[in-house]
């Protein structure tokens, strides 16, 4: 099957994104709290994206960033992933009350603003990346455990997973033999779209100072920083944003594609 | 005079995506030609993927997704139909010809009474007014046997059976006094005892309306009762062509030779032996519900014999299996097993207990894992039950494969690269593979077409004599009991009704129930119809 070309851009982008993550200590051409320049200069060859509000080198930053936002968004959309498709699993294989209990309790943490709450338990617990990432994987873990428990749901009334209980099969391996592999590309597409929610909720944080803390700095924090220099007409507050925005869409198109691929929610063998 | 519909050399394609691979451009009918006088019918017959519905769509120039109609003549009236135009088609839909499809709970639309939809049509091409054509529905429904028949149409298709649906439709197919009715496999889905209605209702009305008919059907015997004319295909070519008498009493050709004879397995019922399976005075009911869907069910297999279970849809057959396998815990009674009671629940019960009783499910479709490959599901029981693992694991499930005559080749397949009875033949050995007692089918033939279900019904005859397996064979289907069975048990709504070995349960007398069964069963012979229906009236008419 030919790929299109937007699965293309996005790929190409997404990627490019990841190995400058990975590789930040070799690509940036300034370290990351060195006052390089004058404060806030333009674009130029020395400085390609110019110098934030105390002389420090754009470009570097965001590779930097980066680094730290991918690695924390990445971090917890594992995490809500593993807690949410086991759990929801486990609720559609075992039924009755375990099922009842799982779905009403994740029922009660959706009915507060994932924000609010974040909000109020960064400002009681120390705010380190360990706290971060826990915290924002067990937030977005709700969303995941509705999505696999809709689809493990389906899959188990089907015979096969019948045959595997009148066989005697353990739990462990109705969910990750018989359910898992054929649940897996919703759970592939939707894995795209949380990694987004999480480098937004991630720069979400970090912009009310409640993120990732200097002297490291995310994306969402060098937006907070920069943001005075909009009222002077400098465009550095403009260049995470744009980072935030445009691997948000990359990630997107390459996940539009996996899920037009899979076409059903059944997650069909090839297509 | 001139034929109505005169098809000549029709030629079908289409292109299809198979996964992983190139599209590929497929001829799905070639050279077909048959001709269709007023107020005759004309039964297509073939097996799935023959192109019989493909057929029958042509007959108003339609072509599902993706399917072009490329050669030959559709002549109606001696117009050309490939060459019309939308609106003419459009006009000639729904008014000329009209369709009955095979599901009529799927074809009505759940939110509207019947008779807006049965006069949909007739409307729509402004006919006759609607005071008229509700009149003429009312008739249709009075001559088709629906029950009240100037009320029925205010009913929603929820508050009616599958039968009078089927009938509701074949009324909405006739209301607009077409030229040609196309009726694809409008019986299938119903039950033996509910299929000899709907059947008389249909002949009926073609006859009293003098419409033409198209009728597709697998089913061999039941186009005998309702065709003039046969056309048997096969893979979308013409296999013989002739009146249905021809077809029957003197088929030419091989293929039409052994769908004649298809279900003429002769089986002996086997001398009776110690029971492996018997279920005492079981009483099961569905949690939430306050009705006994089993109601003091008591029953014996056999060591190495077949019971089949027989009832229609609804008689609690698929229930018995679920108790005995210990989904559905039985409310009362209980259940021995290989000489030991068997704990209601399955999560009591041994390792033992669940390898020596195995299932096999009606759809081998969603009977197998679609992301694992034949040697995992069928090795997966061996390594569970066994501890085989690797090479000795492999070479094992290539023995089974050999015994279910499939041999190499297939071990490193994925369900969806195997047709519908290799699937239903990799899902027996996965049976087998645990060396079990006793092998619980549940309809396993049923969603086959009758020869596939002829060479998996001799396998399991065959694995039978060779392993010694007891079969409890669930079933609507009488002539698959006639071909395997040793014992039967007749059930309806939750009672056996009868039981016994074949030979007393098949011969008269008979009680109520089992009479009515029997009777419905269409044989290969013409006028079977008139003759059951004559006599049903005599006895009604006698009593």
């Amino acid at each position: 099957m030919k790929m299109p070309l937007s699965a293309l851009i996005g790929i190409v982008a997404t990627s490019a994104f990841v190995l400058a993550a990975i590789f930040a200590q070799w690509i940036a051409p300034y370290p990351i709290d060195a006052a390089a320049g004058k404060v806030w200069e333009a674009p130029s060859e020395q400085f390609w994206l110019g110098t934030d509000t105390i002389g420090r080198d754009i470009l570097s930053r965001l590779i930097y960033g980066g680094q730290i936002t991918i690695f924390v968004a990445l971090a917890s959309s594992l995490l809500s992933f593993s807690l949410g498709a086991f759990f929801g699993f486990m609720a559609a294989v075992r039924g009755g009350w375990v099922d009842l209990f799982l779905s009403r309790l994740v029922d009660l943490m959706m009915a507060v603003p994932a924000l609010i709450v974040a909000l109020v338990v960064l400002s009681v617990l120390p705010l380190n990346l360990l706290v971060l990432i826990l915290l924002m994987g067990i937030l977005d873990s709700t969303r995941v455990f509705r999505l696999s428990r809709a689809v493990a749901t389906d899959i188990t009334v089907m015979d096969y997973v019948e045959a595997a209980r009148l066989r005697g099969e353990r739990q462990g391996w109705i969910i990750f033999r018989e359910i898992l592999p054929n649940a897996l590309s919703p759970l592939v597409a939707e894995f795209g779209l949380r990694f987004i929610f999480a480098v937004l909720f991630i720069s979400t944080l970090s912009f009310l100072g409640l993120g990732i803390q200097p002297p490291l700095s995310d994306w969402g924090g060098m937006v907070r920083e920069n943001k005075d220099g909009l009222v002077y007409g400098k465009a550095a507050a403009m260049m995470p944003a744009a980072a935030i925005a445009v691997l948000a869409i990359s990630v997107n198109l390459v996940a539009d594609w996996v899920l037009s691929r899979t076409a059903s929610l059944k997650g069909g063998r090839g297509g | 005079m001139a034929d109505l519909l005169e098809i000549r050399n029709l030629r079908i394609e289409a292109t299809s995506y198979p996964p992983g691979e190139k599209p590929r451009h497929v001829v799905l009918v070639d050279d077909v030609s048959v001709s269709l006088a007023k107020g005759r019918v004309l039964g297509l017959i073939g097996e799935s993927g023959a192109g019989k519905s493909t057929i029958g769509l042509s007959a108003m120039a339609y072509g599902r997704g993706g399917v072009r109609l490329t050669g030959g003549q559709v002549l109606l009236n001696g117009r050309d139909l490939l060459k019309a135009c939308p609106a003419g088609l459009r006009s000639l839909r729904g008014h000329q010809v009209t369709y009955v499809a095979q599901s009529a709970a799927a074809a009505f639309n759940p939110a509207w009474r019947l008779m807006d939809q049965v006069i949909e049509a007739s409307l729509q091409h402004r006919l006759m007014s609607r005071k008229a054509a509700e009149a003429r529905a009312v008739d249709l429904f009075r001559r088709l046997g629906l029950p009240d028949p100037t009320t029925f149409g205010r009913r929603y298709p929820h508050q009616v059976s599958g039968g009078q649906l089927q009938r509701a439709m074949t009324a909405m197919a006739l209301c607009p006094r077409p030229d040609l009715v196309i009726f694809d496999e409008p019986t299938t889905a119903l039950d033996v005892t509910t299929q000899i209605e709907v059947l008389a209702a249909i002949k009926e009305a073609i006859r009293d309306t003098g419409v033409a008919a198209l009728y597709i059907s697998h089913d061999l015997a039941v186009v005998a009762q309702v065709a003039d004319d046969i056309l048997v295909l096969r893979g979308g070519r013409q296999v013989e062509y002739g009146t249905a008498g021809q077809i029957i009493n003197a088929p030419q050709e091989a293929y039409t030779k052994a769908l004649v004879s298809v279900r003429s397995i002769h089986h002996v019922e086997k001398a009776l032996s110690d029971a492996v399976l018997r279920v005492e005075g079981v009483t099961a009911r569905y949690r939430g519900t306050n009705l006994d869907v089993l109601k003091g069910v008591t029953i014996e297999v056999a060591a190495g014999q077949t019971l089949a279970v027989v009832g229609e849809s609804g008689s609690g057959k698929s229930t018995l299996a679920r108790v005995i396998t210990g989904l559905l815990p039985a409310t009362a009674g209980r259940i021995l097993f290989a000489g030991r009671v068997l704990p209601a629940e399955l999560a009591a019960r041994s390792k033992d207990d669940l390898r020596e009783l195995q299932m096999i499910y009606q759809m081998a479709d969603t009977a197998m894992n679609p992301r694992q490959t034949v040697a995992t599901i069928i090795g997966r029981p061996l390594e569970f039950y066994f501890g085989l693992k690797g090479e000795a694991r492999r070479k094992r499930v290539q023995e089974l494969l050999d015994q279910i005559e499939m041999g190499s080749g297939y071990i490193d397949r994925y369900p969806a690269e195997l047709s519908g009875g290799q699937k239903q033949r990799v899902c027996i050995a996965r049976a087998l593979a645990a060396k079990p007692k006793l092998i619980i089918c549940d309809e396993v033939t049923s969603a086959l077409d009758p020869l596939v279900a002829d060479g998996i019904l001799k396998l399991l005859l065959d694995l039978q004599a060779r392993e010694g397996v007891a079969y409890l064979f669930i079933t609507h289907d009488l002539a698959t009991v006639k071909a395997i069975a040793d014992k039967i048990a007749v059930l309806y709504r939750g009672e056996v009704v009868r039981y016994g070995a074949k030979t007393d349960v098949l011969t008269p007398p008979f009680d109520d129930y089992t009479e009515l069964l029997l009777s419905s069963v269409p044989e290969m012979e013409l006028g079977w119809l008139e003759g059951v229906l004559a006599n049903r009236r005599m006895e009604s008419a006698g009593n």
